[in-house]
């Protein structure tokens, strides 16, 4: 910190019913992030100040927040980034519903995930194991590093500005767990029906705004979103994959699903 | 209290706790049939076990063939200075292997051996590279795979429900009783079994690694209802956490550093630990630095580095170097990998290390080396369980992972955590389904709900002025000064005196608001088991006159023999804690053997 012993941020309190934000200030340490003067306004000035917080090392993904309108981490915002006397807010993150002061209802992220199918292994070699290259695993390995601190989500403007597309549309973090199954070396499941119409892929118009607030720095459009918006395309919009698959049956598509020349789902309108 | 109408489920069993060990116990227990709930204070996912970074022990024999689960038990048992359970020790040591492959059937991906298998990495304690890994962030893989596996399997998952008692009828467990962090409302659970997967107690230190959640809360609501804590002196001290700057003091720095080839050093550069190598491990240990630097490739001729002796070890080294003067700047001492390792292999094998000492010291751990020093990281000690199922010596009640005690013994060595989670995790979880499928559905005493919540509530009612945050702050300065790596009679005698106070003000304290999300609230009554365990820990400390593995007496320097022949055995009884000590399984011959047989010394 610089000479100024102090420091002040504008924490936002309220319930669904709405709220405000309230200047808070208290005595500075050296090295501090935001959560820390979060820790210090509980301790010192507000004791029911509620926010959601675990490892405090940025890999638990738990004190997602939007700091002067950018979604981070609080554990991993220094308070050293920011200019002295600089006005800085803390607010709870804008695509979920309130549940008071920094805490958000998140279950959409988990309801989105249990419809997801689950990770089914290949046979196993004939001598018993699992061989994998590292050069096989490299990038799915990146994908798992999501810390599902669900900030891609808040940020993402398809969801964020439109509350109804929440029900057709899983969102970046969904994206990336669907990439690592279906780029996973031992899987075998069929997905891409799901990822074309009930994750709603195609809402997605590849703003890279996921990817530019995920903390573990995982290429989410470049890797995971555009690889399978690549498979989905091949899979439904190529006509002799579409025929072959009629003929074949492999998956059995079942009367739902679209053929070729069916629309997209729409965009949201910007 | 005017009676609220209470929310209530019903199940065969509920896990308690969603780390590791939770989330495999109640895999295995809705595999063998029983209706299951998994319970737990935080979002799912975000448990400790996200936290873990080096690897899990298992003996595979990927990487050296010479490797078994013999060696693995040998390691386990020497590094707990051979307080520990035996048959634990060596359940964990057969299964771990068959745990950890089955984490990749269900859809992990570990780092790679060139020919294709699962890659193992050197660790305090361990004769050969033995944790499976993924860089440094291999707990988020296991609780994620565990997480996703839970999920599609149907079990019922409670988020962020804190709960608080164990309700019983007749001695015997018939459910238990908490509120949701979101509302503050009360739900109480029927349940024939409760597997405890709540972890530890680090919260009650000041220098720790550990989350808010590490309250001692299993713990205490095991003494509530009846059932017996051993070996909770036992407190492990990580050698290698940051100290600065201070908002990050105690956050933890992976063993894998040193285990992938850094090096302790103190402030005159002076690589320390080969002044630091004891009597026990000297047979396994270099004592120069070429055979030191030699292991890391070649371990058939040369003996392991001093830097990765157990951690109990490690850490009363850095803290007398420290004591003595030899420190950094910042009290701490030099851990270096940039001297001795390629930028690029520093960044792969240790990306979140990288990412953690640039984001929050900005300190290029490739280019400089990192000050650390030890931090509160685990307790050995906790509810005392039967080893094939996990059962503690409440019926109906089943332990696993850190909240249950004798799997380490006096200290536990790095990476033997996440496979004690998965191999008694299981086990739990199967002896836990086992039992609720022969048991009935015990009544719910409402004179025990109404009293609990009738505590519960009484921060809110409250006159008093004492704040929960500043009693907090005092407890952890009471257990950081005088129940920490060193301890003396005079010591943690003034700490009970201390935490008695302390428990007496804890009546005091007083919250602002309403139930709602409310933080102050919650560390209120999370209070109450912090000063319940820190009292079982500080007392057992004061009994055990001996200096072993996580507890050493400044005035019983001495390892004792007869006293490595007990346990120190916690219980509450009549409302007050009640300390004594039993003898500790006996250990076959054959096995005694084994553990005590020297290694070959090189050549």
């Amino acid at each position: 910190m610089t000479q100024d012993r102090n420091v002040t941020l504008r924490v936002w309190r309220g319930t669904k019913d709405g709220g405000r934000y309230e200047p808070y200030t208290v005595p500075a340490d050296e090295g501090m992030v935001v959560l820390d003067v979060i820790h210090k306004i509980q301790a010192l000035r507000a004791p029911d100040l509620a926010v959601r917080w675990n490892c405090k090392a940025g890999k638990c993904g738990s004190c997602s927040a939007e700091i002067n309108g950018n979604a981070r981490l609080m554990c991993m915002t220094r308070m050293n980034t920011f200019a002295p006397g600089e006005d800085i807010t803390v607010a709870p993150m804008k695509t979920f519903p309130i549940i008071r002061d920094l805490v958000t209802d998140v279950s959409y992220n988990y309801e989105k995930a249990k419809e997801i199918p689950p990770f089914r292994p290949k046979p196993k070699e004939a001598d018993g194991t699992r061989r994998m290259y590292q050069e096989d695993v490299d990038r799915v390995q990146e994908f798992h590093k999501c810390i599902e601190c669900f900030l891609c989500q808040d940020t993402c403007h398809v969801i964020r500005d439109h509350e109804d597309n929440k029900k057709a549309f899983a969102g970046p973090r969904l994206f990336v767990r669907l990439a690592a199954l279906e780029m996973h070396p031992l899987d075998t499941n069929d997905r891409l029906a799901l990822i074309r119409q009930k994750a709603g892929l195609g809402f997605c118009n590849i703003t890279k705004c996921c990817t530019e607030v995920c903390p573990e720095d995982i290429h989410i459009t470049d890797n995971a979103i555009i690889p399978l918006k690549e498979r989905v395309v091949s899979e439904f919009y190529d006509p002799l994959a579409w025929v072959k698959r009629r003929v074949l049956s492999k998956g059995a598509p079942t009367p739902t699903q679209p053929g070729p020349g069916e629309p997209e789902p729409p965009s949201q309108k910007a | 209290m005017s009676r609220e109408g209470i929310e209530r489920h019903d199940y065969d069993v509920i896990v308690v706790g969603a780390g590791g060990a939770g989330l495999r116990a109640a895999v295995e227990a809705s595999a063998a049939g029983a209706h299951t709930a998994l319970i737990c204070k935080s979002l799912l996912g975000k448990a400790h076990t996200v936290m873990a970074e080096g690897g899990i022990a298992a003996a595979l024999g990927n990487v050296w063939k010479e490797d078994n689960w013999r060696v693995h038990f040998r390691d386990t048992m020497r590094g707990g200075k051979l307080l520990n359970n035996w048959r634990m020790a060596q359940l964990h040591a057969q299964e771990a292997p068959d745990r950890v492959l089955e984490l990749e059937e269900w859809g992990a991906l570990f780092d790679r051996t060139t020919d294709g298998l699962i890659l193992q990495r050197d660790f305090g304690g361990h004769r050969y590279a033995r944790l499976a890994h993924v860089g440094d962030r291999t707990g988020l893989e296991m609780i994620r795979i565990l997480q996703q596996h839970a999920v599609h399997k149907g079990i019922d998952v409670y988020m962020e429900c804190n709960l608080q008692r164990l309700l019983t009828d007749g001695g015997t467990i018939a459910g238990a009783l908490g509120y949701w962090r979101e509302s503050g409302k009360f739900v109480v659970f029927g349940a024939r079994a409760v597997v405890l997967a709540t972890g530890g107690v680090g919260k009650a230190w000041k220098i720790t690694s550990n989350s808010w959640e590490y309250t001692g809360d299993g713990m205490t609501m095991a003494l509530d209802a009846g059932a017996d804590l051993i070996d909770m002196e036992m407190v492990q001290f990580h050698p290698t956490g940051m100290v600065w700057p201070p908002s990050v003091r105690g956050l933890l720095v992976t063993e894998g550093v040193r285990g992938d080839g850094g090096t302790l050093k103190n402030a005159q550069g002076k690589r320390f630990m080969f002044d630091y190598i004891p009597e026990f491990f000297r047979g396994d240990t270099a004592d120069t630095e070429r055979e030191a630097d030699a292991w890391y490739e070649d371990k058939k001729n040369n003996r392991r580095t001093p830097d990765l002796l157990p951690r109990d070890e490690v850490a009363r080294a850095i803290n007398t170097e420290v004591k003595a003067g030899r420190g950094t700047p910042h009290g701490g001492v030099y851990l270096d990998i940039a001297s001795r390792r390629p930028a690029e292999y520093i960044k792969k094998r240790l990306p979140s290390m990288y990412h953690q000492f640039k984001e929050l010291a900005d300190v290029d751990i490739t280019t400089t080396a990192m000050e650390i020093g030890p931090t509160c990281h685990y307790i050995m000690g906790g509810v005392r369980v039967e080893p094939e199922t996990a059962a503690a010596t409440v019926p109906g009640l089943f332990a696993a992972g850190e909240v249950a005690a004798g799997m380490h013994g006096a200290n536990r060595l790095g990476g033997n955590s996440l496979s004690d989670l998965l191999v008694f995790g299981r086990r739990a979880g199967a002896g836990a389904a086992a039992y609720a499928s022969r048991s009935h559905a015990r009544a719910i005493d409402d004179g025990q709900v109404e009293a609990a919540a009738r505590s519960m509530l009484a921060p809110f009612e409250g006159e008093g002025s004492e704040n929960p945050y500043a009693l907090h702050a005092e407890l952890q300065e009471t257990m950081q000064s005088l129940v920490g790596i060193i301890r003396t009679d005079a010591e943690l005698t003034q700490a009970i005196a201390k935490l008695d106070d302390l428990d007496g003000r804890l009546e005091r304290v007083t919250v602002e608001g309403n139930r709602q999300f409310n933080p102050g609230w919650h560390l209120a009554l999370d209070l109450r088991s912090m000063l319940t365990i820190s009292k079982a820990v500080a007392r057992s400390a004061l009994m055990r006159q001996e200096s072993r593995g996580g507890h050493t007496r400044d005035d019983f320097p001495k390892t004792d023999p007869e006293w490595g022949k007990l346990n120190v055995v916690t219980r509450k009884r009549g409302g007050r804690l009640e300390l004594t000590t039993e003898p500790l399984p006996q250990i076959p011959e054959d096995l005694r053997q084994l553990v005590l047989s020297e290694e070959k010394q090189p050549a």
